[in-house]
């Protein structure tokens, strides 16, 4: 085996080329991944967007703009009832994702360092990620419906006179969202939070920052970053609620939001092709969303943090 | 499963290359190494000597060139196939595996017989004096314990060459000391062929009974560590070896031997070392410098006093404004008038052009 | 750091808690009031699955366990746990199997195309699963797969494969690679190193990958949905239903399987705390302390 030389220097030399720019046997490990993301994501992806231009005969969309390639996306903008669910699902995603976000940062800040307890608490916000949205629906009717725990409180403490109505409208939707996303939310910044090295804040101290001048120039710039990506999980989230809409909401006006309407045309009308083009307009418009804010993160500095995260 | 053979006669490395992206890491490496000899690859980071000692492991593919074992090709072979022991800079020891198994599994790899590994591991174990520590996890170690084990894992297939790749820069200055000498006596009793790539001259010198420098991928100087010490081949070297002094100088007179440059009180004599322009470079080593009157005598302002046990590091400015570093057994303290001085046989000339040394030189 | 720390320092005769600053009172008391809502949603959930009858009132009117095994015949629950289970573990499997190589090109290779790679792989998670779950439940209808359990298991790998992926690529990222060097030194062959040095060091975080895909799985509701037939729904997919049917049943069996659904995630969350920290649910960001 050693007589191969001569002969085997330009092979050996290509495969040193490819070698060099990272591309040798080991890739193939990533062909299973890549087949399966290509087959069961890009495919029907593809598949959803063309189907999306091809309006289905007999459809709303085809009886009243024709079978144009453009007819579902011109029934979804024409047609207020359609096109108002944009609106809708951003006046519940928006604020739900917003104010989780925002609350997280004090209660991560205070949180941030070590203490007895720590991981109970975490692990008790863990709780209604796991539980998920269905759950965490059918318990908002129960606890805040009219007969609720949570009324029964406010009528016995007399800040209210008559039940106050928390379900089957926007406000269930939002709480729903708050319920699950919070904790989301919360355990995202408080990992952001812990890979910002302490000693940069006690660096500050000594040369004479208060609290408010250490979080406000040290550590808000350096956990920004961070807290764009929470707040585009957050509202990723956010944005695709839809059992809770469905449960605690009021599906038909209220809170009728994209993914109903998605839904609604898939399976109940059977049209494939409207509902293609509403899961893409869902989409980009979620895309669009997320763009402008890691956009603003992008100006942001966003290099070492110090800290061990 | 073509295993060699413990002792070599030699070692080949012709023309070796290793490109990166275009860039010539390691650029017709030349080098034959005699079977037992212990040769350090020296040189400042980015000089091409950790990929040269890849390139031996064959962790990394050669570009061009050929490494010769005893007449054998062996730079096609992978590097399990190759049967040389490496120490990693920071010890690559699995996690998972006590000492003992840590130590073993190259025995397990080559399918020894389990009581002869066992006696084997046993041995090396003893060699690194980690008697008490068998079962322990790498996770449990010392620093210096886990480099034991790296060292034992290396050595105890006693291996034709064995690679080790600045084994000591993760450990403090004391332990540092201590495993040097270790290295030294594992050498000086297993006689085994070691390639050792370092950027610490001193260790280097301590260490080798070679020295290859490298800069840019290119070998700088080869030979035993008196010539590398007292006859750079060039400004780069004795720049690395502790040539602090670079005096940027005119020349005035050359002779054969010696030249003479402006400067330096009444001029500075020195060694020619290379063919002079107009200017040239003059390389003193600190502790060359005497205080007092003598040879290339001039008068100093002391500066800067470092207090270092025996001598002091002083750093001085002549009238010209040059600034010196040397050392001095007299007690001296800042803005204080010497007269120092210099024998002209230990002042390099260098030509101005030729390449100079980095500027961190330990 | 903790609220008590950034107290004043010793003014020596008030006890350190009630120097607590009013900053800290607000963070705490709304978290306070965050798990008391908390308990709340899912104390109602629990009391009434137990409940004969409960109009108004704090409490129901008698108690009974009744609605469990009502609920349990009603809606054949040991069919659908049956069902939640063969395809947790299908998709524990295969994402594992097929995450974990691509992860390991991922973390030790730099190749052209690689951030597209990570863009396509990152996408299933960032996408909400109703955008990509109608198309691909169209085409999973297509190929007649949807309504069946394989139907189910696809849609539900689409996010556990990344999944894997984002969590196992950094933590092989921190294995260091001169180990695998090492082992090659040693005279260890590709196999070997892959059966003797990697995949024991890699069994944490496979441990912990296949736990939060397990957890994830069986709490996704909408790719589900979107594929499940009438005898491949999950847990959630059946409370669903059930929710929604609501009227017809009584609300009360709706409740106890709620409540079976919610022992059964928190038997999984708490094996997953073994395993993993409870920041790694949310997120593939490792919290090292």
């Amino acid at each position: 085996m050693a007589a191969a030389p001569a002969v085997a220097r330009p092979r050996i030399s290509l495969r040193h080329r490819l070698a060099e720019r990272g591309v040798d046997r080991t890739l193939l490990l990533l062909l299973p991944a890549v087949v399966f993301v290509v087959a069961l994501f890009i495919y029907p992806f593809v598949y959803g967007l063309q189907l999306s231009f091809q309006p289905q005969a007999g459809s709303d969309a085809a009886n009243k703009y024709g079978t144009g390639p453009f007819a579902d996306y011109r029934l979804f903008f024409s047609d207020p009832y359609l096109r108002n669910t944009i609106w809708t699902t951003l006046k519940i995603g928006l604020p739900a994702a917003l104010f989780n976000v925002l609350a997280s940062v004090p209660i991560a800040y205070r949180m941030r360092g070590r203490f007895r307890g720590k991981r109970a608490v975490t692990t008790i916000l863990v709780v209604p990620i796991t539980l998920g949205t269905v759950l965490t629906a059918e318990g908002l009717l129960a606890f805040m419906g009219p007969t609720g725990w949570l009324n029964r409180i406010l009528l016995d403490l007399g800040i209210v006179d008559h039940p106050v109505r928390l379900t089957h409208n926007y406000w269930g939707v939002v709480f729903s969202l708050v319920i699950t996303g919070f904790p989301f939310a919360f355990l995202l910044t408080l990992s952001y939070l812990t890979g910002i090295d302490p000693t940069l804040e006690r660096a500050a101290a000594t040369l004479g920052a208060g609290w408010w001048q250490r979080f406000r120039h040290i550590t808000l710039p350096l956990l920004a970053p961070g807290l764009a990506i929470t707040f585009c999980l957050s509202f990723v989230l956010a944005f695709s609620v839809f059992p809770s809409a469905i449960m605690v909401g009021e599906p038909a006006r209220q809170t009728r939001v994209i993914s109903i309407a998605a839904f609604h045309a898939a399976f109940e009308q059977y049209d494939y092709s409207m509902a293609s083009a509403i899961a893409m307009i869902m989409g980009a418009v979620e895309l669009i969303v997320i763009g402008l804010v890691l956009g603003w993160r992008a100006r942001l500095y966003k290099g070492a943090t110090g800290g061990k995260g | 499963m073509s295993r060699s053979s413990t002792k070599i006669s030699e070692l080949r490395l012709d023309k070796v290359c290793r490109e990166f992206g275009g860039v010539r890491a390691l650029d017709g490496l030349d080098l034959t190494i005699s079977g037992g000899e212990f040769v350090a690859l020296l040189g400042p980071s980015g000089c091409g000597k950790s990929t040269a000692l890849n390139c031996l492991a064959g962790l990394l593919p050669l570009t061009g060139g050929t490494i010769t074992l005893d007449d054998r090709r062996i730079d096609g072979l992978q590097p399990e196939q190759r049967g040389f022991g490496m120490v990693f800079q920071n010890y690559a020891l699995f996690p998972h595996m006590s000492v003992r198994s840590n130590i073993g599994f190259g025995l397990r790899m080559a399918k020894v017989p389990k009581a002869d590994a066992r006696r084997r591991v046993d041995e090396a174990i003893r060699l690194v004096q980690l008697e008490e520590h068998t079962d322990k996890f790498p996770g449990q170690l010392s620093g210096g314990q886990q480099q034991r084990v790296a060292i034992a894992r290396a050595i105890v297939l006693e291996p034709p060459l064995v690679l080790m790749d600045e084994p000591l820069s993760n450990l403090d200055a004391k332990l540092r000391l201590e495993m040097r000498t270790e290295i030294k006596r594992i050498h000086q009793t297993l006689g085994l062929t070691t390639i050792y790539v370092t950027h610490d001259q001193e260790e280097a010198l301590s260490l080798a009974d070679r020295l290859v420098l490298l800069r840019q991928g290119r070998v700088q100087q080869i030979g035993s560590p008196e010539e590398v010490y007292t006859e750079p081949a060039n400004r780069f070297v004795a720049g690395f070896m502790g040539y602090r002094n670079e005096l940027g100088l005119p020349v005035s007179q050359v002779n054969e031997k010696t030249v003479v440059l402006d400067g330096l009180g009444g001029g500075l004599t020195g060694v020619r070392r290379d063919d002079l322009g107009a200017r040239a470079v003059a390389a003193i080593r600190p502790e060359d410098f005497t205080v007092g009157d003598g040879p290339n005598a001039t008068e100093v302002t002391v500066e800067v006093v470092e207090y270092q046990g025996r001598e002091q590091a002083i750093q001085a400015r002549t009238d010209d404004g040059v600034d010196l570093h040397l050392r001095a057994d007299a007690r001296l303290a800042p803005g204080d008038r010497v007269t120092v001085s210099v024998p002209p046989e230990r002042v390099l000339v260098f030509a101005a052009e030729s390449p100079a040394a980095p500027e961190e030189v330990a | 750091m903790t609220a008590i720390m950034e107290a004043p320092p010793a003014e020596e005769k008030a006890p350190r808690r009630v120097a607590l600053r009013p900053g800290a009172w607000i963070v705490w008391g709304s978290v306070v009031f965050f798990l008391l809502i908390l308990l709340g949603v899912v104390g109602a959930v629990v009391v009434n699955s137990f409940g004969r009858k409960w109009f108004g009132g704090w409490l129901p009117k008698g108690w009974t366990t009744h609605w469990y095994g009502a609920t349990w015949k009603e809606f054949d629950l040991s069919g659908v746990l049956t069902v939640t289970l063969e395809v947790a573990l299908a998709v524990v499997v295969v994402s594992v199997l097929v995450g974990v190589p691509a992860a390991y090109a991922l973390a030790r290779r730099n190749f052209p195309g690689k951030r597209v790679l990570m863009v396509a792989f990152l996408l299933p998670i960032l996408i909400p699963p109703i955008t990509y779950g109608v198309p691909l439940a169209t085409v999973l209808y297509k190929f007649h797969l949807a309504g069946r359990l394989s139907g189910v298991i696809l849609a539900n790998l689409v996010p556990a494969v990344p999944f894997v992926i984002l969590v196992m690529t950094p933590f092989i990222e921190q294995i260091d690679p001169k180990i695998e060097a090492a082992a090659r030194m040693c005279g260890a062959r590709t196999r070997v190193i892959f059966t003797r040095i990697l995949g024991p060091l890699l069994i944490p975080g496979m441990l912990a990958a296949a736990i939060l895909v397990l957890v994830r799985t069986v709490g996704m509701f909408e790719l589900t949905f979107l594929t499940a037939g009438a005898d491949s729904q999950t847990l959630v997919v059946a409370l669903y239903y059930s929710v929604s049917a609501a009227g017809i049943r009584a609300q009360q069996e709706t409740d106890a399987m709620a409540v079976i659904y919610t022992l059964s995630m928190l038997v999984l969350l708490v094996a997953a705390l073994r395993f993993v920290n409870p920041t790694q649910l949310v997120t593939q960001i490792k919290e090292r302390d």
